[in-house]
């Protein structure tokens, strides 16, 4: 066990949190609902005028073969058709996708294929015209000749000798493999009682949400310049890259966020549709749109989710302590792997859990195969970590005859902050009081009770989980190059800005940079965060969205950063603008700067709160009577703030210790009820608990509505969904048919509970929150199936729990017909 | 060449509209384009997730899978007609209230199926209205806060009905 009780090196100093807070912790109404309810959102889609024109993706049939001849002719004639560009133009007309993945060069993705297609739905050809459907009705013109090859869909399969090669040059399907050791991993196995193990499975599903991605763009020749409007913004300092990609120089590169209709990681970055629409409109001269139709992105998005084989072994004591893990991961990244194994990284970050797990071996194989390749899916991997040590845990505590509540119990981290042995850092929590608050909330006694009863009486199979689980927030940089003992890129900056302005009356103005709204709410989480530091209302604030061109630096939404960091920059930006009224306000009311403080939305004079100016009155003075001040008074009233990460550290040079990477470490208990139908493998909940504590809340409301939605994803994760390929690579789940997006009927109705411990390091001590919910209920509702099924000996290690995969292991125990 | 056309005429929130149409053209993409009403917005384009949902003589469809042609001579409502005067309808007022909606892609269509079901039935249970709109899919919200929104609205537009203030 590493605990580390006194001052850390490289931590930020402890804040001391108020108290009293007025907006913070109020779940107000969000300030973005109007306009979404009166149907003018301004999704991309609606904000195509008339003139512009509509492109539309060839997409591959074959999930692996060489591209022979493109016959374009007869699209190119076809009606109102401007422009066709199969990928070997587009391969001259723009560089390769930006990818932050080990060795590009030796697996160059592109934003269509040029030589080979990789997968089913790969692009291979774009068609510009009048409308989506005349560019469809061209698409049937082309003509493609495909020289098909042999495909391969299993990770182990793809790692094997003699497996087709996705990328020839790479002279392997294996994109990365390490493995790492954090603390005396032979130590702890070696004195341990028993030796837990398990293999486990985890299929890829994704965010698919019910938007899909685009963009409309327009190049401008007179000035070389692109303006791009999309979904998709995030990484704004790594926008040089999609730049790169367009060949233009970046400050030529305006992206500019329009509201998102849901992406839970889907959406990360400016990807392909960007590009193509880029592309499409420097060709043709004119504005293009590009949005993806359903098709385009359940076999296109480049963000399916985690798709994993894990081999663990769990080393105990008998009474239950749980001493060192080694994890042996094998993951699916599809055909291309842009984001490298930053979702082991993720895992990583919180890897032993909420225990006392002393020491990780951690061993991760990336494979290639003829699969559309991974992205972000909310929990960006860390969510599988979480399920499989939760299996783990379970399974240690069926062998060794123990309550697995107990076992979870007795093996928490209780001091804080508290490094783990990958070198990341926890700074806060109490996980037995989320753990009781949770059996409490669940009634967890009563459905004990009511298990028994049923099972006995009525023949019914009711199983309870109880998982206890880390939730992540707010990431550092280093977590994608730390892999690498040589990196190419060790960069260490995850910045985010925002800018106030105050007008002549008072009004409030933030500006965000690189923060798309996502269904997140960063105008209502600002607005709170403004009003606490103004005294005003937040619904008297405007918030302004920035294109990513003369912006400031800004990462993005992602990784459960936005709140924290927007807290940080609102407060930064705040306490200059408060700096500069005080001048002001000392100067006009002939008083020291410090005899002033600030009390209901201005400056006061201490002992003598009669004498005072709010900040409307310093703002229109500021802004208008430049003689009523000393020279060296600006006009005006604004500032910006660049915050930077609060608490990142270096890894260590032989990477024995990762460094703090991502710090601000929420929890949760999840406990769900339900039961399986032996007869058909159905699973129906019954009740459904759930408490968290990501640290102070800004909108209670709010982080429920995340709580609720992220678990409705988790239960499709854990039941339902599934993107299946098929041994030849063809996507078998390619819609809404197949693939199986929970309804209110599948989801239950929760009962949410909060605790809050704030972090020591972050403003009002926020932790991100934004992922909880699929962090936790994958591990929570595999947790209880089993527990249903554990008097039949019978255990799911493989999700989603389909009804035939729980039929077939019933019937691998001798349970079913 | 001509596209071949078809006149139609229909009611949208209760304006007339003349106009002609591909045989083909969608109706979602006659109301979002053709008659510049955004709020209707294209989920899956294959009829499962019932973003698209507006009513058509008053019963929900889905416009993404529904030709414009066969709108001719009906009565179509669209999310742009729930709120009267500047007063957002008591579904809206309570789905922002409840927080029964996050990224609001799946809102107009969601607002206008719990519509057609508050007019079935002005006094739904939960597990009435969560079975009704297990038609439309919500990836944000996990359904919970739509539901209590619903429930929410059907009591104010009883009250309203039965004459006492809400």
């Amino acid at each position: 066990m590493t605990t580390v009780n006194q001052a850390t090196p490289g931590a930020p100093p402890v804040r001391d949190h108020s108290a009293s807070r007025r907006w913070v912790g109020q779940s107000i109404r969000r300030v973005e609902d109007p306009k979404f309810l009166l149907g003018r959102g301004g999704y991309i889609a609606d904000r195509i005028t008339p003139g512009t024109l509509h492109a539309a993706v060839l997409r591959s049939p074959f999930a692996h073969a060489r591209i022979g001849r493109i016959e374009t002719a007869a699209a190119l004639a076809a009606p109102g058709v401007h422009a066709v560009i199969t990928g070997r133009e587009a391969a001259e007309l723009c560089d390769p996708m930006p990818d932050f993945g080990p060795d590009p060069a030796k697996h160059t993705w592109r934003c269509l294929a040029a030589e080979k297609v990789r997968y089913v739905g790969e692009g291979v050809a774009v068609v510009v015209a009048d409308s989506r459907y005349l560019a469809e009705d061209a698409l049937e013109l082309i003509e493609v000749e495909y020289e098909p090859l042999p495909a391969v869909t299993d990770p182990e399969r793809a790692l094997a000798a003699g497996s087709p090669l996705v990328h020839e040059a790479l002279e392997s399907n294996c994109a990365y493999e390490r493995s790492f050791d954090f603390g005396d991993v032979e130590r702890d196995f070696a004195e341990a009682d028993v030796v837990i193990r398990d293999r486990l499975r985890w299929h890829r599903s994704g965010g698919q949400p019910l938007e899909t991605v685009g963009a409309i763009a327009e190049y401008d020749q007179g000035t070389g310049s692109f303006t791009i409007d999309t979904n998709t913004l995030s990484f704004t300092s790594y926008l040089f890259m999609a730049a790169g990609t367009l060949k233009v120089p970046v400050n030529k590169l305006d992206i500019r966020p329009v509201p998102a209709g849901g992406s839970f990681g889907s959406k990360l970055f400016a990807n392909k549709p960007a590009v193509i629409a880029g592309m499409c409109a420097r060709k043709t001269g004119r504005r293009v749109a590009y949005l993806e139709d359903r098709s385009d992105n359940i076999a296109n998005c480049d963000h399916h989710g985690s798709d994993r084989v894990y081999d663990v072994e769990l080393a105990m004591m008998r009474d239950g302590t749980m001493r060192g893990i080694k994890i042996d991961v094998v993951d699916d990244y599809g055909a291309y792997i842009q984001f490298g194994v930053g979702h082991h990284g993720n895992a990583l970050a919180q890897v032993v859990g909420p225990y006392t797990i002393g020491s990780v071996r951690y061993r991760v194989r990336a494979a290639l195969t003829n699969k559309n390749q991974q992205g972000a899916y909310r929990g960006f991997g860390s969510e599988v970590n979480n399920w499989m040590l939760e299996q783990m845990v379970d399974k240690a505590a069926r062998e060794l005859g123990l309550d697995p509540v107990a076992v979870r119990r007795m093996n928490f981290i209780r001091d804080f902050p508290h490094f783990i042995p990958t070198g990341n850092v926890y700074d806060s929590g109490d996980y037995e009081r989320v753990l009781d608050h949770a059996l409490e909330l669940a009634r967890y006694d009563h459905w004990r009770a009511e298990q028994e009863r049923l099972r006995e009486q009525e023949g019914r199979y009711v199983g309870i989980g109880v998982i206890t689980a880390q939730e992540r927030s707010v990431f550092s940089a280093t977590e994608f190059w730390f892999w690498f003992d040589e990196p190419g890129a060790p960069v260490t900056s995850t910045p985010e800005s925002v800018s106030l302005k105050v007008d002549a009356t008072g009004g409030i103005t933030a500006v965000l940079y690189s923060c798309a709204f996502w269904g997140n709410s960063p105008e209502t989480m600002v607005a709170q965060l403004v009003a606490e530091e103004f005294d005003c209302s937040p619904y008297d604030v405007s918030i302004v969205y920035h294109g990513s061109r003369d912006g400031l630096p800004a990462t993005g939404p992602g990784g459960s950063r936005t709140t924290v960091m927007l807290a940080g920059a609102v407060e930064g930006a705040s306490a200059k603008i408060k700096e500069k009224a005080r001048r002001a306000a000392a100067h006009l009311l002939e008083i020291g700067p410090d005899d002033l403080e600030w009390a209901d939305g201005g400056f006061r004079v201490r002992g003598d709160p009669e004498r005072k100016k709010t900040l409307g009155e310093i703002a229109i003075m500021l802004h208008l009577f430049k003689h009523s001040f000393p020279e060296d008074m600006e006009s005006g009233l604004d500032a910006s703030k660049v915050f930077d990460h609060p608490y990142t550290t270096m890894p260590s040079a032989d990477r024995k210790d990762l460094g703090v990477f991502y710090p601000f470490v929420g929890h949760a208990c999840h406990v769900p009820v339900v039961e399986v139908d032996i007869e058909t493998g159905v699973v129906t909940f019954l009740n459904y608990a759930a408490v968290h504590d990501c640290g102070t809340l800004v909108n209670p409301r709010s982080l429920a509505g995340h709580i609720v939605g992220g678990t409705a994803q988790g239960i499709g994760t854990a039941l339902y969904e599934e993107f299946v390929y098929d041994d030849d690579g063809q996507l078998l789940s390619s819609s809404f048919m197949d693939y199986l997006i929970p309804t209110a009927m599948e989801v239950p109705e929760l009962t949410i509970g909060h605790v809050e411990t704030p972090s020591p390091y972050t403003p009002h001590g926020i932790k991100g929150g934004g992922e909880g919910g699929r962090m936790m209920a994958p591990a929570a509702i595999n947790a209880a199936v089993n527990d249903a099924l554990a008097p039949l000996g019978v255990r799911l290690s493989e999700l989603p729990m389909t009804p035939e995969r729980i039929l077939a292991a019933l019937r691998a125990a001798d349970h079913a017909g | 060449m001509a596209p071949d056309t078809r006149t139609i005429s229909l009611t949208v929130n209760g304006q007339p509209h003349v106009a002609q149409v591909e045989p083909r053209r969608l109706l979602v993409d006659f109301l979002r384009e053709d008659l510049g009403l955004p709020g209707t917005h294209i989920g899956c384009e294959h009829g499962v997730c019932g973003t698209c949902t507006v009513l058509l003589n008053g019963a929900s469809i889905r416009s993404c899978i529904t030709l414009a042609v066969q709108a001719d001579g009906a009565s179509i409502d669209t999310v742009e007609g729930l709120a009267q005067g500047g007063e957002l309808h008591p579904l809206q007022d309570e789905f922002s209230a409840k927080q029964g909606l996050q990224c609001g892609y799946c809102t107009p269509g969601m607002l206008m199926r719990a519509r057609e079901i508050l007019a079935e039935n002005p006094d739904p249970s939960p597990d009435q209205v969560r079975e009704a709109i297990a038609s439309n899919l919500c990836r944000c919200t996990g359904y919970q806060f739509i539901t209590e929104a619903v429930i929410s609205a059907a009591a104010r537009m009883r009250a309203t009905r039965e004459g006492v203030a809400p």
